[in-house]
């Protein structure tokens, strides 16, 4: 018996030798059945459980994106909430197959710490948020306040760094979790709330009156805050990437989740009846890894991007966030997808 | 094997034992494959995760801790900015870990001696009050204790435009305790030098006194001498400089006081919440090593005529203290592994400021093991500590 165990414990040392990440993500998710998608732990508009516990948001949307085009079902998908320090570790470890949380592309990100980023679902910058009260108009009469702001982010260093060009002097008060900085900055325990500017709409709903706080007009960095992955798997990488293109070429198509199944029945463009999958011969969902109505599901189970848009975050939604460099390119923006053929 | 053992000794006579039985042969046999195993599992391990890293093309190595962190900190005992280095950041979450650390110890240690001799005490109420404080403190989580202050002292001051002023320039508000900076002037030092010929000379006095006692019984009042030169020199020291001190006062800028030293509020709430939470351990760990010492000795005590001050003092605590000590190591330790939980609260301690430097960087498993490595060598440090000084109480024999 003692024998058994020993020579057991010697083969699993030995058998651990080789054992490490499985390259092939998207045979893993097949396998298990669902999208393993780390989002945020809380932020109104991009990720937030409902009541009822379902998640809802912009990057939940994104997450269900990829479920539908892999499953052709967009519930497909469990959710970890991820904090800004422990988003990349989960996705490094394998944890999560897929990064959907506000997080910026950066270079020191997509090379030293082995990530992918290409399709950026939203352009965001950094912003401040004060309280009214405190009657400041410019980020520059900031000299001397105590910022509240959320550790590990690129936030942090933008912050140090706007503060240092301009020769303001500040004291950060920096917390792990989004949700102590709101309580903190809430408490009154800093005079300034800076974050993503997306972010500080989201955040100044959650505040016990958010008409008491001012969001200031300066925007200090680029924010372009994209879904991520491992390095490593390119058809991964591809679908994720992909699936976000998909999106913003539904829009620039017109094509929205009530219309879709029309247009996939009577239209004649060949652009679109190859997107949608249904011309004759197209590979393009196969070559994906995926089925050729990839583009389909995705649209029938999310949207389009413009919908996702303004379904979360959008101009009749509580954040109230204007498309602005999120248009579409044809109107002025900056999302615009390559060629789907 | 038992069976064996019995019959391999019975039986003298027969020197011929297969090996496999041979006790000797058989422990060397598992202490050499344990070893083994150890190792091996150590390699596949550290194999495993640089091929791991590799694969992912993490960059690995401690090299990250020589670049510029880009990011500050609210809280740092030594100068460091947003040009400083990750392990300059490091160093200052280390820093706090310690400070935190020492104070919640010495803290820990006076709360938790007042209350385990107030559970003794024969008042009711005091040992009432001080069971109920125990079983409070005791059966809380302490990082609910860490909220507990933390929202207490932050909800309960004032906001900094309503500050409470206290006297000699001090301000209270929920951003801290802001008080006048001393900054000292020409020949400064001499005073710590003084400080430091009170604190010899207050050594040798009561080295003398004791010698003096036992030769002649007379009794010399060190604590008075002592208090005189400790306070005193140093005070002389000062005057006849010329007073070389100014202070830099705190003044109400546009958003905070700006000037003068403040005391964050999260610094204050881990320090009180580890403090009170340890001292419950440790009144318990004194009521028992107070109780553990036998009755006959205070009796025996009595009957020379001693009082029951002086019993306390001279009989009872130095013999509690060789139950009391191997215990009180390890809430040492507990308190000062639980100095992590500052994280929670915003206090840039060892594992927040690593924190960052993690996500700035990428780097967690080198981060980790740096966490690792120093909770460890703080640990091993107070442990040898409190190993020397339990060796030091322990019953000498004449």
């Amino acid at each position: 018996m003692k024998k058994t165990l020993l020579s057991a414990a010697l083969g699993t040392a030995v058998l651990g030798f080789a054992s490490a990440a499985s390259a092939a993500t998207l045979d893993d998710v097949k396998a298990k059945g669902f999208v393993q998608c780390g989002v945020n732990t809380g932020l109104a508009g991009f990720a937030q459980p409902d009541s009822a516990g379902n998640w809802k948001g912009f990057d939940v949307d994104y997450c269900k994106a990829v479920a539908a085009a892999i499953f052709g079902d967009a519930t497909k998908v469990k959710y970890t909430p991820t904090t800004a320090q422990s988003r990349f570790t989960a996705l490094q470890s394998g944890e999560i197959d897929l990064l959907a949380r506000n997080s910026t592309w950066t270079i020191n990100r997509d090379t030293a710490l082995g990530f992918n980023f290409r399709y950026v679902n939203y352009y965001d910058g950094q912003g401040f948020m004060v309280p009214k009260s405190l009657n400041v108009k410019s980020a520059l009469e900031l000299s001397g306040a105590a910022v509240c702001v959320q550790a590990g982010t690129t936030t942090e260093l933008n912050l140090a760094d706007y503060f240092k060009a301009n020769k303001l002097e500040y004291k950060p008060v920096v917390f792990e979790k989004l949700e102590e900085v709101n309580a903190a900055y809430q408490a009154g325990r800093c005079d300034v709330y800076t974050t993503d500017q997306s972010g500080l709409y989201s955040l100044r709903l959650s505040l016990s009156n958010p008409t008491d706080h001012v969001i200031l007009p300066e925007i200090i960095s680029k924010e372009p805050l994209a879904p991520a992955v491992r390095q490593g798997d390119d058809k991964w990488f591809d679908i994720v990437t992909w699936t976000g293109y998909a999106l913003v070429q539904a829009e620039e198509f017109g094509i929205t989740q009530a219309n879709v199944d029309d247009i996939k029945k009577s239209s004649t463009n060949p652009d679109v009846r190859r997107f949608l999958g249904v011309e004759k011969d197209t590979k393009i969902g196969t070559d994906l890894g995926l089925t050729n109505d990839w583009a389909y599901n995705i649209i029938k189970g999310v949207g389009n991007y413009g919908e996702v848009f303004e379904r979360n975050i959008g101009a009749n939604t509580p954040l109230k966030i204007q498309r602005g460099l999120n248009a579409l390119w044809t109107k002025g923006g900056l999302q615009y997808a390559p060629p789907v053929r | 094997m038992t069976d064996h053992a019995i019959s391999v000794s019975s039986h003298r006579g027969e020197p011929r034992v297969s090996p496999i039985y041979d006790p000797k042969v058989r422990s060397i046999f598992f202490q050499i494959l344990t070893a083994v195993i150890v190792v091996l599992v150590t390699w596949s391990i550290s194999h495993n995760v640089s091929v791991n890293l590799a694969r992912a093309n993490i960059a690995s190595g401690y090299s990250f801790l020589a670049g510029r962190s880009g990011f500050d900190i609210g809280f740092a005992m030594i100068s460091y900015s947003s040009d400083s280095t990750y392990g300059d950041a490091l160093l200052v979450g280390l820093i706090n870990t310690i400070l935190i650390a020492i104070t919640g110890i010495f803290t820990a240690t006076i709360i938790g001696f007042l209350i385990g001799i107030g559970r003794l005490s024969r008042n009711w109420l005091i040992a009432k009050l001080c069971t109920v404080y125990v079983e409070v403190f005791r059966n809380i989580p302490p990082l609910l204790v860490i909220f507990f202050w933390y929202s207490g002292v932050l909800s309960s001051l004032p906001q900094v435009r309503d500050s409470l002023k206290l006297p000699f320039n001090m301000f209270l508000n929920n951003r801290g305790l802001a008080f006048p900076k001393p900054l000292w002037g020409d020949g400064a030092y001499l005073i710590s030098v003084a400080v430091l010929v009170g604190v010899i000379a207050t050594l040798a006095i009561a080295m003398w006194a004791k010698q003096r006692q036992m030769r002649t019984g007379k009794q010399f009042h060190t604590i008075w001498a002592g208090a005189g030169l400790i306070v005193g020199l140093p005070l002389l020291t000062f005057l006849a400089l010329g007073a070389p001190l100014s202070f830099d006062y705190p003044i109400a800028g546009r958003f905070n006081l700006s000037g003068g030293s403040v005391i964050a509020p999260e610094f204050v709430a881990l320090y009180l919440a580890l403090s009170f939470y340890t001292a419950a351990f440790i009144a318990e760990i004194i009521r028992a090593g107070i109780r553990g010492v036998p009755k006959g000795q205070s009796e025996a005590s009595f009957a020379l005529g001693l009082q029951p001050s002086t019993t306390t003092r001279l009989v009872v605590i130095p013999q509690a203290m060789r139950i009391i000590i191997p215990p009180l190591t390890s809430q040492y330790l507990n308190l000062t592994k639980n100095s992590s939980l500052g994280v929670a609260i915003g206090f840039p301690e060892l594992v927040s400021t690593g924190g960052t430097t993690m996500n700035q960087t990428g780097q967690a498993v080198e981060v980790i093991s740096i966490w690792l490595v120093v909770y460890l060598t703080i640990s091993i440090v107070t442990s040898l500590f409190m190993n020397w000084f339990n060796a030091k109480m322990a019953l000498v024999e004449r």
